[in-house]
């Protein structure tokens, strides 16, 4: 089965990216489809987390990092200096490898990053965190609780918190840093329905080692090896007849 | 191809894999056992012929029961999933054939010593000889992982076609030349459908192969004999 190709959310050219002076992405080009989940899968220093971060500028906060080439997000590019960071990360979300819920009340999570964006009256800022709770398949198990510490739920819980408070500020786009890998098979099972649920509206992009999740969850993979891009196509090809050696080598665990 | 990081995952591939040529093997012997019972009437080499078939059977089961845990334990991708899915259906292929040779045999012995003439017994023997032509070299295919070979069996099948649709209308003749034919004519139309079922099941695992190597599946039409005339049997 084919996916039809869509609208490129964000368009990916030519990106090299500096860690110092070692070039940890040497000249990726890639697609992100628009309401498409598009994984990023291969060995440990490939340079996937890399690239999930430059999506979002992440590596701004550090110096001695810096991006070369283009990343479009609608037509725009992302990497240039007249940016506004902020925005840029409220247009396009990030939830990372371990839970990490502000130590503050299950709402208050919630509410902390709306507030940065908007000032909204309490019974608007009480529907948003209720949607967003509900958008990541929380509400029914806190609803009770919001005053509660997000520091008081299970791993899986906190993790949804987290998928939840990047929902809250109504994002474009949502970057997945390996979000199940510190989770137990039953919260893995509810963050990818989640995922699937939250295609529908956002782009999604994650990066993880479990190839059966990949194949799972997304519906383009984008297969890397030593900071270039080796094989990018639909998830059904990847995972049952790839193009490339070293991507058949690598997801049926033929590696060095 | 490289090994897997994990060895046991190849020992278990390498397993299925000797045991589809082990039933490969049992299946071959009993397609030219069955050809050469019927064309020198020997009772006893058909009833060796029905006496080998369970074995394949259990060989089948234990193949799908290790295709099956292998795909729990290892949740193969790519080349690996597609081996064992190939393992599965080729197996039951081979259990399939040895069903078709063995309703042959039991039709040798269902004749009861009245055995119909050389001439018919010839078409049937030149059928037999291309399907097992064809059968070896389907396994063949499926041991050398080489798609050309498989396609080339893909490809011959129509030749069996034509033999059946020839025998069909010789044995049509002869019953409407005398009904005390009709017996031993019915039991010897059976057998051809056999042996060209059993042509059609080396084109399946062709199929198989094809996809197990290249990851494409063949078209979905495969070369067929035209029907020329009413009294040619239907294509199924």
């Amino acid at each position: 089965m084919t996916v039809p190709a869509l609208p490129e959310k964000i368009t990916v050219r030519d990106l090299r990216f500096h860690y110092g002076a070692s070039l940890a992405l040497k000249g990726v080009s890639l697609p992100l489809h628009e309401r498409r989940v598009t994984a990023f899968i291969g060995p440990s220093g490939c340079g996937k987390s890399t690239l999930l971060r430059v999506l979002n500028r992440m590596y701004d906060l550090y110096p001695g990092q810096r991006a070369e080439g283009e990343v479009l997000l609608d037509g725009h590019n992302i990497l240039g200096r007249d940016v506004d960071v902020n925005l840029l990360r409220a247009r396009v979300g990030m939830v990372f490898q371990k839970p990490t819920p502000f130590p503050m009340s299950i709402y208050d999570n919630i509410a902390f990053g709306v507030r940065l964006y908007e000032d909204l009256p309490r019974a608007e800022m009480d529907a948003r965190v209720e949607a967003a709770l509900r958008g990541a398949a929380l509400w029914d198990e806190v609803k009770d609780k919001l005053g509660a510490s997000g520091l008081s739920l299970s791993g899986g819980q906190q993790q949804r918190l987290c998928i939840a408070r990047s929902v809250a500020v109504q994002p474009e786009v949502i970057l997945l840093d390996e979000p199940c890998s510190a989770l137990d098979p039953i919260s893995t099972a509810k963050v990818e329905e989640l995922i699937d649920e939250l295609k529908e509206r956002y782009t999604i992009a994650i990066v993880t080692h479990n190839m059966q999740q990949a194949a799972r969850v997304s519906d383009f993979t984008a297969f890397m090896y030593l900071g270039e891009l080796i094989e990018f196509g639909d998830t059904s090809t990847i995972f049952t007849a790839p193009r490339h050696k070293a991507t058949q080598d690598y997801i049926t665990g033929r590696f060095g | 191809m490289t090994q897997h990081t994990v060895a046991s995952f190849d020992a278990e591939l390498k397993e299925l894999q000797r045991k589809i040529a082990e039933m490969g093997g049992i299946a071959e012997k009993m397609q030219s056992d069955v050809i050469d019972a019927l064309m020198r009437q020997d009772i006893r080499l058909a009833q060796a012929v029905v006496a080998a078939d369970p074995a394949l059977d259990q060989l089948q089961r234990e193949i799908e029961e290790k295709a099956i845990l292998t795909i729990a334990r290892r949740q193969p991708m790519a080349i690996d999933l597609r081996d064992v899915v190939a393992t599965i259906r080729i197996a039951n292929d081979l259990e399939r054939v040895g069903d078709l040779v063995k309703n042959i045999a039991k039709r040798i012995l269902a004749l009861e010593g009245r055995f119909p003439p050389q001439s018919l017994l010839a078409g049937l023997n030149n059928m037999s000889v291309m399907a097992l032509a064809q059968f070896k070299a389907v396994l063949d295919a499926y041991i050398q992982r080489d798609e050309h070979a498989a396609l080339a069996v893909w490809e011959r099948d129509g030749e069996i076609d034509h033999l059946y649709n020839s025998l069909f209308r010789e044995l049509l003749t002869y019953m409407m030349e005398d009904p005390r034919n009709i017996g031993f004519c019915t039991h010897l139309l059976f057998s051809a459908k056999n042996i060209e079922r059993i042509g059609d099941h080396a084109t399946n695992v062709a199929e198989t192969v094809y996809y197990l190597v290249t990851g494409h599946n063949l078209a979905l039409e495969r070369p067929k004999a035209e029907a020329a005339d009413v009294t040619a049997p239907p294509q199924a």
